[in-house]
């Protein structure tokens, strides 16, 4: 009963990574814009996001729901030693749905769209940086209860290097699933070139963050190198991914639609987050060594049987409504570029 | 500031944030739904400019509702993390559900708004019914669990824990069902009379159709639901006399039991002297009103251990606003229903459109007082007679700093939104005018 309810739980973060990712991707690309042809590409991110971020957006509420009941010493625990990240990430969650929401509809004059631009491209990355700080903080084990000092309990958990380089690694995850979608969204030649430029550099960054991560890890004692070596998912996933990454960098050079390139590069994040889920399991939250409490598993963490029986039903239900709207709402907007879509409403 | 007050502070805050941006999310997609079905049934293009301009109203504040509704989900736990660990295996339930509903909206409002021209007209209004069934459902699912804080049911409570749990049994708890209602009812007599006085302020100065037009249906939704309500928050009071005597009281003003109870109204309540001074006092009325009978016994406040009340004044002050406010929008409702069927020309004259311009803000002011009565009434309790407010707050320092930050942060999402929804209003206005330019012409 647990694991489905646990299957539920990663199916949402993973869908969240996947769609919602994607949109913290688009600010993130809107960070480093350039002069050349940028009004084009924000065009784009804006008419690629628009229809669906919101719905993305709700896959995290629903890991949360699922979080707080099911699990709710996990949801408390990470929200009383981890509120500030937490905090960091909705702040982040608030300013870019507004800024993206008022520049979609208050465009009136320069300057405001300006600002609005800003507010949202900086709070994307923010808030992406941030999200993987906090769920690195899950698992790097530096929650202390037992702590005196107020930096022992609520700074050391997340403000360390593991946490911080996992932060980037998102970023760049974002950024990377951002541009193999944004690549389908556009059939002008010089755009999807910096499509595909902004690919490489977020594959390159995020390949060379891997080390990084697994490297500050072991320095912070978190053997995480061994767990994947345990683990046959995680290495079977770290392996085919690290392959992948290679055809991904060829597949890049192909002419569009570049379906290969697109389908590699979500393959490549969903690996991660596959290889991160069974690397965690079946642990919830890490606890520091120093306070000598029981790492928390998420059977440790269940609610009674009744509830999870309940919430599992809700689950099922809940899918077999969301899922078919969700298809319809890909299929009327996905699956065409802007400039096929503006050639149809010209002849009105 | 300790943590206690400044959690509650900030809880208060975003909820009286967040219950604007839900009202409106629960009702203004029924009022473009029927303008959008005029455009359909009559083509007329004022019905159009109408729709789209509805919908980018229900469009900008589903974003912020939707971002400052996730800010709660987290909030929860930041600020409340004893009580989620207790109540969110009994009552997550409905949180479950709304995340449904909640998805099923912002899928459907995708559609809705990005779908002109491009999906079927028929899966088009429905796409817009549907985002207001979604967002009732939801209303409706967070209803349940705050009816559960006043009624808490579906476990057994032993030792300071709970067994048993049946989270069916939480989701139907005895307050759900009227304060659910009552709830959905006032969401579109808030948003129909703020829709209604704001397009009554705008004909006045502008003297366009389209605001008729809009007043209209607006209006027509507000007044019914400003008919309904004074039964459905009278079932409501004759719930809470029965499961919560001691809110009934405080919001009374109610100090002594006795049979035959007076029904008080307004005046102050002095809780040092225990009584309700400048008040007026219709005999027997309450008896009658919480239990339909004019001798039944009404326990007062001082039935119960002073250290049990909530903060009476407070209490007693919003429930009169609450109050006085609902029986002068359905009087205003009554009239004007009565006016648009046998003297039209007077529906549409200054004196009566200028009655209405001035009703905008009420809905939402008795939205807010409503639940004030609520969630003060409740105090001291956060679980009613299970958990204590000051035992459920959290540990961690610095309540009061994020909350300044909170402050700061919706104060300047006020200020953006207010700015916004102007200038959308400029542009509509432009629209308008050339509408009627061009119909003079036919």
């Amino acid at each position: 009963m647990i694991d489905i309810v646990l299957i539920f739980l990663a199916l949402s973060l993973a869908f969240y990574v996947l769609f919602g990712g994607a949109d913290f991707g688009g600010g993130i690309l809107e960070v480093g814009l350039g002069r050349y042809r940028n009004e084009d590409l924000r065009r784009i991110i804006s008419h690629a996001m628009a229809p669906v971020w919101e719905a993305n957006h709700i896959w995290l509420i629903l890991a949360v729901v699922i979080l707080f009941m099911g699990f709710p010493k996990v949801y408390t625990e990470a929200l009383t030693y981890l509120h500030l990240p937490m905090m960091a990430v909705l702040l982040g969650i608030v300013a870019r749905g507004c800024a993206f929401t008022f520049r979609h509809y208050d465009t009136f004059k320069a300057t405001n769209y300006r600002t609005y631009s800003r507010i949202f491209a900086y709070s994307s990355l923010w808030t992406s940086f941030f999200l993987g700080a906090t769920s690195a903080a899950f698992i790097i084990g530096r929650i202390n209860p037992q702590a005196q000092t107020y930096s022992g309990l609520f700074l050391d958990p997340w403000l360390n290097p593991f946490c911080l380089l996992v932060g980037v690694f998102t970023v760049c995850l974002c950024a990377l699933l951002a541009s193999v979608y944004l690549m389908g969204e556009t059939s002008d030649p010089e755009l999807i070139q910096i499509f595909r430029r902004k690919a490489r550099s977020a594959s390159i960054g995020s390949a060379v963050l891997g080390p990084g991560i697994f490297l500050a890890a072991q320095r912070m004692d978190l053997p995480l190198a061994a767990i994947f070596v345990d683990n046959v998912v995680s290495l079977l996933c770290f392996g085919i991914g690290t392959v992948l990454l290679f055809f991904f960098r060829r597949s890049l050079y192909a002419p569009p639609p570049m379906i290969a390139a697109r389908v590699y590069g979500v393959l490549i994040v969903t690996l991660v987050i596959v290889a991160w889920m069974f690397a965690q399991y079946p642990l919830a939250l890490r606890y520091a060594a120093e306070s000598g409490e029981v790492h928390l598993t998420f059977y440790a963490a269940a609610a009674p049987e009744s509830t999870l029986r309940v919430l599992l039903g809700s689950l099922l239900v809940g899918a077999l409504l969301i899922f078919p709207s969700l298809a319809y709402l890909f299929k009327v907007f996905k699956w065409q570029t802007l400039e096929q879509e503006e050639q149809k409403k010209v002849p009105l | 500031m300790d943590n206690l007050l400044a959690a509650r502070m900030q809880m208060a805050f975003s909820l009286g944030f967040h219950i604007i941006f839900a009202a409106i999310g629960i009702a203004m997609p029924f009022l473009m739904s029927a303008s959008h079905y005029l455009y359909l049934r009559t083509g007329e293009e004022r019905y159009r400019t109408l729709t789209k301009a509805w919908s980018k109203g229900v469009a900008i504040f589903f974003a912020v509702g939707a971002v400052s509704g996730t800010a709660l989900s987290f909030e929860l736990g930041l600020l409340w993390p004893k009580f989620m660990d207790l109540a969110g295996p009994i009552i997550g339930m409905p949180f479950a559900w709304e995340g449904t509903a909640f998805f099923l909206e912002a899928i459907a409002l995708g559609i809705f708004l990005y779908g002109w021209d491009r999906v079927p007209p028929r899966i088009h209004w429905v796409s817009g019914l549907l985002v207001g069934v979604a967002g009732v459902a939801s209303g409706l699912f967070v209803i349940c669990a705050n009816g559960w804080m006043n009624s808490p049911s579906g476990f057994r409570w032993e030792n300071g824990r709970a067994f048993d749990i049946d989270p069916w049994a939480a989701m139907f708890n005895k307050a759900a069902l009227w304060q659910g209602i009552h709830m959905i009812v006032a969401s579109f007599e808030a948003v129909g009379f703020a829709v209604t006085g704001l397009h009554a302020w705008l004909y006045l100065k502008h003297r366009l159709p389209l605001h008729l037009s809009a007043l209209r249906i607006a209006f027509v939704f507000s007044a019914v639901a400003a008919l309904i309500q004074p039964l459905v928050g009278d079932f409501s009071a004759k719930s809470v006399a029965e499961r919560q005597p001691l809110k009934l009281a405080a919001m009374e003003g109610h100090f002594e039991t006795e049979r035959g109870a007076p029904l008080i109204i307004g005046g102050l309540p002095d809780v040092k002297r225990e009584v309700t001074d400048w008040a007026i006092k219709i005999p027997k009325a309450l008896s009658f009103l919480a239990f339909g009978d004019f001798d039944a016994e009404v326990k007062g406040l001082k039935d119960f251990p002073k250290e049990l009340w909530p903060p009476v004044a407070i209490v007693h002050i919003a429930f009169q606003i609450m109050v006085g406010i609902g029986t002068y929008l359905a009087a205003i409702g009554l009239l004007g229903l009565w006016l648009m069927w046998k003297k039209p020309l007077i529906f549409a004259g200054t004196r009566w459109l200028k009655v209405l311009a001035l009703t905008t803000p009420l809905g939402f002011l008795a939205i807010e007082a409503g639940w004030v009565v609520t969630e003060v009434g409740r105090q001291p309790w956060i679980i009613y007679g299970i958990m204590k407010t000051a035992d459920a707050v959290t540990t961690r320092p610095g309540v009061a700093f994020t909350l300044a930050l909170y402050l700061l942060i919706y104060g300047l999402l006020i200020a953006v939104v207010t700015l916004i929804m102007k200038r959308q209003i400029a542009l509509l206005h432009r629209e308008g005018k050339q509408l009627a330019e061009e119909g003079g012409h036919r």
